[in-house]
């Protein structure tokens, strides 16, 4: 395409206001391999000499015990809404219920309601129950928070399933387990692939559930974060070596699932 | 709706059918809806569990006390003024950024790219970024940049403009995903008409007012309820970059505070009830916005 002035000073804006927005992310990782001192000049320092300090004390003042709190209840929660949402999604789409958009709504509607409202029961249930600061609660309320996204999402994935092959496999006399695996699996893996990345983005991002309901052993990786900065001196390249290595899960799943990320986060609205 | 079912060879019998579908019905009615009853009976009891003995029925008193309570009620007007000014100002930013990304330029997917990483910061990290790297008085970015330009002016900008803060993080957050739910509307968006207006010597101007825009407000709808949806509940930011403090409590702030550390359980469910007597109203017209592009989908 010839490029015209217009077009020049359209792809310019972009080019700028790409570089406005990515700009903290990128000072968050430059900051992050600097040392305290340099981390902490104004005017700030950016080519002071580079250190993987930050990050050593990072990992070194106790943060494996949250991550992989976090790494437990994401994947955890992750595994076992895939497990209840893909049959459901199967009785939405390719041998649909009756009614199955009122139900595909009331799951959807759930998703709308504050989280924060339940907050109070929930936190009494656990009390009751001795699930405080116990992970797989939390892991238990995060598949409840994903469901109703998974459900949408796989809907909308499996009633790309041409029902064709389903009909043929049917007729060659495949049972509904060879179906799912062998016909269904495959198609609606790139779909599954990305609902499971959604789902974990949501659960690793989580904090106030996880802030209300554990403490020192189940606390996960976000509420590490807030208790991390203290008032003690420098802290700033740590809090960014912490900030890249809790988000980098989330960045490296996001662009895994980059094409799929608009479909997940409007729950299927938007293709 | 969807094409129709294809006919079975054996009648399955309708439990058959349910039966996927059940374990996932249950489980979400035991996990969501039935802590809201909980929610709704303690909304009228007078319970504060650092006095577990003077517990009871108090009637409407907790929804009084909440519509009474100066900060309770500043955390409703916080919540609509946060979620309004973030929602409409990442719309229109996302609305430009969608625009320019439409076009064809160099580097564009790596552009793309770039505008999503912020959306794929975690929030409480972004928070913690926002409040300790940029706008730390003393050695933020923001300050360091002013400096740099040869300004005299260092604000402290949490303490000056506490509202505006949240809200700007915020914005640099969700800019990202508006951005991406209305450049997949722009690109749905039929050729052949804007060719023909472009022929028939239509202005781009006239081009996005009657073509592009009528086809992107369906978009703008979904991004905007979605948002809304999210940054109503939004608790990280508040909690992280100005603990509730200097005006910015939202009702999610205020009321994990109320239960959290004031105890007062009925207290906090009456707001709670209110919360969700709000989402409601959001949710409804969500839903309508939702079941409309889905009608489309299935056509």
């Amino acid at each position: 395409m010839r490029q015209t002035w217009g077009g020049r000073i359209w792809g310019l804006l972009a080019w700028i206001s790409g570089l406005v927005f990515f700009a903290p992310v990128a000072w968050m990782f430059l900051t992050s391999l600097h040392s305290e001192t340099d981390a902490a000049t104004n005017p700030p320092s950016l080519a002071a000499p580079l250190t993987m300090d930050g990050y050593a004390e990072f990992f070194d003042g106790g943060a494996w015990p949250p991550l992989l709190n976090s790494f437990s209840a994401s994947i955890g929660s992750t595994i076992i809404v895939l497990l209840l949402a893909i049959p459901a999604a199967y009785a939405l789409s390719i041998k649909p219920v009756e009614k199955w958009t009122d139900v595909l709504f009331f799951f959807l509607s759930t998703k709308m309601m504050p989280v924060v409202a339940a907050l109070l029961p929930i936190y009494l249930i656990a009390q009751f129950a001795g699930m405080l600061d116990n992970i797989s609660f939390l892991t238990l309320l995060y598949c409840s928070m994903n469901l109703p996204i998974a459900v949408w999402l796989m809907r909308s994935f499996l009633s790309e399933v041409p029902r064709e092959i389903l009909e043929a496999a049917s007729i060659d006399g495949a049972g509904l387990i060879t179906i799912l695996r062998r016909v269904v699996a495959p198609i609606a893996m790139p779909g599954i692939a990305a609902t499971a990345l959604i789902c974990f983005i949501f659960s690793w991002n989580e904090l106030l559930f996880a802030r209300v309901l554990t403490g020192v052993v189940a606390g996960t990786a976000p509420v590490y974060l807030t208790g991390f900065v203290t008032s003690q001196g420098l802290f700033l390249a740590k809090v960014c070596a912490a900030a890249v290595v809790v988000s980098l899960p989330v960045l490296i799943a996001g662009f895994a699932a980059q094409d799929k990320l608009v479909q997940g986060l409007s729950l299927g609205a938007v293709k | 709706m969807d094409r129709p079912p294809p006919v079975p060879r054996k009648t399955y019998p309708k439990w058959a059918r349910r039966a996927p579908l059940l374990p996932a019905l249950i489980f979400l009615i035991v996990v969501t809806q039935l802590p809201f009853v909980a929610t709704l009976v303690i909304s009228f009891m007078k319970w504060n569990s650092l006095d577990p003995t003077n517990r009871g029925f108090a009637g409407f008193d907790n929804y009084v006390n909440v519509f009474t309570d100066p900060d309770l009620r500043s955390s409703i007007v916080n919540t609509i003024v946060l979620t309004a000014s973030v929602v409409l100002i990442s719309l229109v930013l996302g609305l430009g950024l969608a625009l320019l990304l439409d076009k064809k330029f160099r580097g564009r997917g790596f552009v793309r790219t770039m505008l999503i990483a912020p959306f794929l910061v975690v929030p409480v990290a972004a928070a913690l970024i926002w409040k300790h790297v940029l706008y730390n008085p003393e050695y933020g970015l923001f300050n360091g940049i002013l400096n740099w330009l040869g300004f005299d002016a260092q604000p402290d900008w949490i303490s000056s403009m506490p509202m505006s803060a949240v809200v700007l993080s915020l914005v640099w957050q969700w800019t990202p995903f508006m951005m991406l739910i209305l450049l997949a509307g722009l690109q749905s968006k039929p050729v052949e008409p804007v060719e023909a207006a472009r022929i028939d010597g239509a202005s781009p101007f006239q081009i996005f007012r009657y073509l592009t825009f009528p086809h992107l407000r369906q978009y703008l709808e979904l991004g905007g309820l979605l948002g809304s949806i999210y940054i109503v509940q939004n608790f990280d930011a508040v909690f992280t970059i100005t603990s509730g403090g200097l005006g910015t409590a939202n009702l999610p702030y205020m009321i994990y505070q109320t239960f959290y550390q004031a105890h007062e359980y009925g207290e906090a469910s009456a707001a709670g009830v209110i919360v969700v007597a709000g989402s409601i109203a959001i949710a409804t017209f969500a839903l309508r916005v939702v079941s409309s592009l889905f009608k489309e989908e299935a056509r």
